[in-house]
């Protein structure tokens, strides 16, 4: 019982160690300007805050509605259980994602004007529109687990009752700006490597979100039962391994086939830097996570499923980082590494992520059906917050 | 704000610069620095590309020269992606930046095919900046301020489709001087500022490799289609919701039957 307690204070040593550096980062983004605090340039104006904090944060927040679409719409009911968290991390995901919007912003203060300045044409309008809608979408969605926490019955049954509209909405919300972020970039024909512009960039971001959303939800289970001492769902996690196979072999496909049809697959074999991180991002998203999960002894098993989980996250960040900042340095003749504060404000936003989860998780009814097995001292706690929750899975 | 259609009616104005005719003074440098107060001394002359304290710059190559200012493209990028209308293309012919407006995404500079765009990376308050093509002095029915201080007419300023067949005609009356290229004529669709070299554009860093194809067209395909997609496939999700959850209600509906038929024996 001693390790965890150690891992635990170390963790929090280093959450508050980026806190504290994330703070001071925070002063020089706002005092001193962009310029003093990234890397961008007037060759790179896109850099890890677009790259990673938004593209790779919205993608990893797809677990959200591909869960909600999988349980309420196609109304798998074995995978209920686990829909819960995956929508607390789309929920936060999403918060992350408006909040490190305010760090690249040149003018932060100003994000309110897509609002009323509208320009249907930019597709930074409509997934400004879209992100800002399905966060709202994602509060509804979450609300039930506030109610039930504070007992509220009669908000609960309202909202209960109008559930399937949010979650169509979310679902539609979802596939429109998921799709959009790969749209962002079809206006770069000439900018973005052939390797990875394609006219179906948007279907490809599509694709991959629903991928990394499996790939999340068995991440983020694998954590839970690490962690907060939740049994490991093996039989549900393997549903998804199977689900993520399937997605996976079928962006696969359809990227070669793509790569072939546009005549680009010879660049495959000359070796140069793009086809380098091409051929990471590859094995990192399709190669290694099929290999691992075509193996029946690795599919059935918790680890091997976190692992290909995991790659399959590696790979799909490599992904958004290749078409964020890779594939478009040679076009503007500048190499981009970002700069040290950059790092620390991502790393901050991402120990935020887990913490708020972690502390989330802990004050709320996250794991509505669980079967608590473990903690002794918490069990009567547990047992509580099992009576405060309404039967929920009829509903 | 005028309409699309509005263009056809009233005479877009360009900007024609003939590399063989500039002696590389740089008082065009100079006029634009003043017309849109910019500081200018000969640190910054030096400079042979854009930046946000300098909206053209003349590049030197041995004893050639080119202009790099913004295209002002029919059709451009810049306005296209701009999520709050900040930039804008006029119909007069100049693109146009409304720093009132911007929130500082810099999709324009990301999407721009020229890298035209340029940020204020030092100041707290940043704007873009770039050449707007002097909008309020054409806008007066005056040239941008580089024609006009131009001594050799090497920048010429007028109607686009005028200084485009004048293009045409010095290079069909002075066989070998030019290279058979107009840039700016059909490059994403066609700009309003249009340039005439002796020697390769690509020599100056100007890509050569360019789609005629106008690049607002390459997201608007996407974009166009969500109005009739969001019916559609909101239907569709809540048929499928429809469906999965009849069934569901038809076995319970059995089930209670048969709990019923059992209870009745």
């Amino acid at each position: 019982m001693t390790v965890p307690r150690i891992r635990f204070t170390f963790w929090k040593a280093v959450f508050l160690a980026i806190m504290a550096a994330g703070v001071y980062c925070t002063f020089l983004r706002f005092f001193r300007g962009l310029g003093a605090s990234t890397n961008l340039s007037d060759q790179f104006p896109w850099g890890l805050w677009i790259g990673f904090d938004v593209m790779c944060g919205v993608m990893l927040a797809a677990g959200g509605f591909t869960l909600t679409a999988a349980v309420e719409i196609f109304n798998i009911k074995r995978l209920h259980s686990i829909v819960r968290p995956t929508i607390l991390t789309a929920f936060l995901g999403y918060l992350l994602v408006c909040a490190a919007l305010m760090y690249d912003l040149g003018l932060p203060w100003n994000i309110w004007h897509p609002l009323v300045m509208r320009n249907p044409h930019s597709v930074m309008f409509e997934v400004a529109y879209c992100v800002m809608l399905y966060t709202a979408v994602l509060a509804m969605e979450f609300s039930p687990i506030v109610f039930e926490h504070f007992n509220l019955q009669k908000p609960l049954r309202i909202i209960r009752r109008v559930m399937v509209v949010f979650v169509i909405l979310g679902v539609l919300l979802s596939t429109l700006h998921q799709s959009s972020l790969g749209t962002l970039y079809l206006i770069m024909p000439n900018k973005l490597h052939p390797f990875w512009y394609s006219p179906l960039l948007p279907v490809f971001f599509f694709l991959s979100a629903i991928a990394v959303g499996l790939a999340m939800t068995i991440f983020e289970s694998s954590m839970s039962s690490k962690y907060f001492g939740r049994e490991l769902e093996l039989s549900i996690l393997r549903d998804l391994g199977r689900a993520l196979v399937v997605v996976l072999a079928l962006y696969g496909i359809l990227r070669f086939e793509d790569l072939y049809h546009r005549g680009v697959l010879k660049l495959v074999f000359i070796s140069g830097y793009e086809q380098r991180f091409f051929l990471l991002e590859m094995f990192l998203s399709v190669v290694a996570p099929l290999g691992l999960l075509l193996v029946p002894k690795i599919r059935e098993s918790g680890k091997g499923l976190y692992l290909a989980a995991v790659l399959t996250l590696l790979g799909f960040v490599t992904n958004r980082l290749n078409v964020a900042i890779t594939g478009v340095e040679n076009a503007v003749g500048a190499r981009y590494t970002p700069k040290w504060t950059e790092v620390v404000i991502t790393a901050m936003f991402v120990a935020l992520g887990f913490a708020i989860f972690g502390f989330v998780a802990k004050y709320l009814p996250i794991f509505p059906e669980e079967k608590v097995h473990i903690p002794a001292l918490r069990e009567p706690e547990a047992r509580f917050a099992e009576l405060a929750v309404p039967v929920h899975a009829g509903d | 704000m005028r309409r699309r259609g509005d263009l056809e009616t009233e005479m877009s104005k360009g900007i024609l610069y003939d590399a063989t005719l500039c002696i590389g003074c740089k008082q065009c440098e100079q006029a634009c620095a003043t017309e849109n107060g910019l500081p200018y001394d000969d640190r910054i002359a030096a400079q042979e590309f854009t930046s946000a304290r300098k909206y053209t710059a003349i590049m030197i190559k041995d004893d050639k020269f080119m202009r790099k200012l913004c295209m002002n493209c029919d059709d451009p990028a810049c306005a296209s992606v701009c999520p709050v209308g900040a930039m804008k293309k006029t119909a007069l012919g100049p693109v146009t930046y409304d720093k009132s407006r911007c929130m500082g995404c810099r999709y324009c500079m990301a999407a721009c095919p020229f890298s035209v765009p340029k940020y204020e990376w030092d100041k707290a308050v940043p704007g873009v900046r770039k050449c707007i093509m002097c909008s309020k002095r054409v806008a007066d029915g005056k040239q941008t301020a580089c024609a006009e201080i131009c001594p050799t007419g090497a920048t010429k300023f007028g109607d686009r489709d005028e200084l485009l067949e004048e293009a045409k005609k010095r290079i069909h009356d002075n066989p070998g001087k030019y290279m058979p290229h107009i840039f700016g004529e059909t490059e994403v669709g066609g700009t309003s500022v249009m340039l005439l070299s002796s020697i390769p554009f690509n020599a100056f860093g100007f890509r050569t490799d360019l789609t005629e194809r106008a690049l607002p067209l390459y997201t608007y395909q996407v974009l166009s289609r969500i109005p009739d997609f969001v019916p559609l496939f909101g239907t569709l999700l809540g048929g499928i919701y429809w469906i999965t959850h009849r069934r569901e209600d038809v076995a319970e509906a059995e089930a209670k039957e048969k709990e019923h038929n059992g209870g009745g024996r």
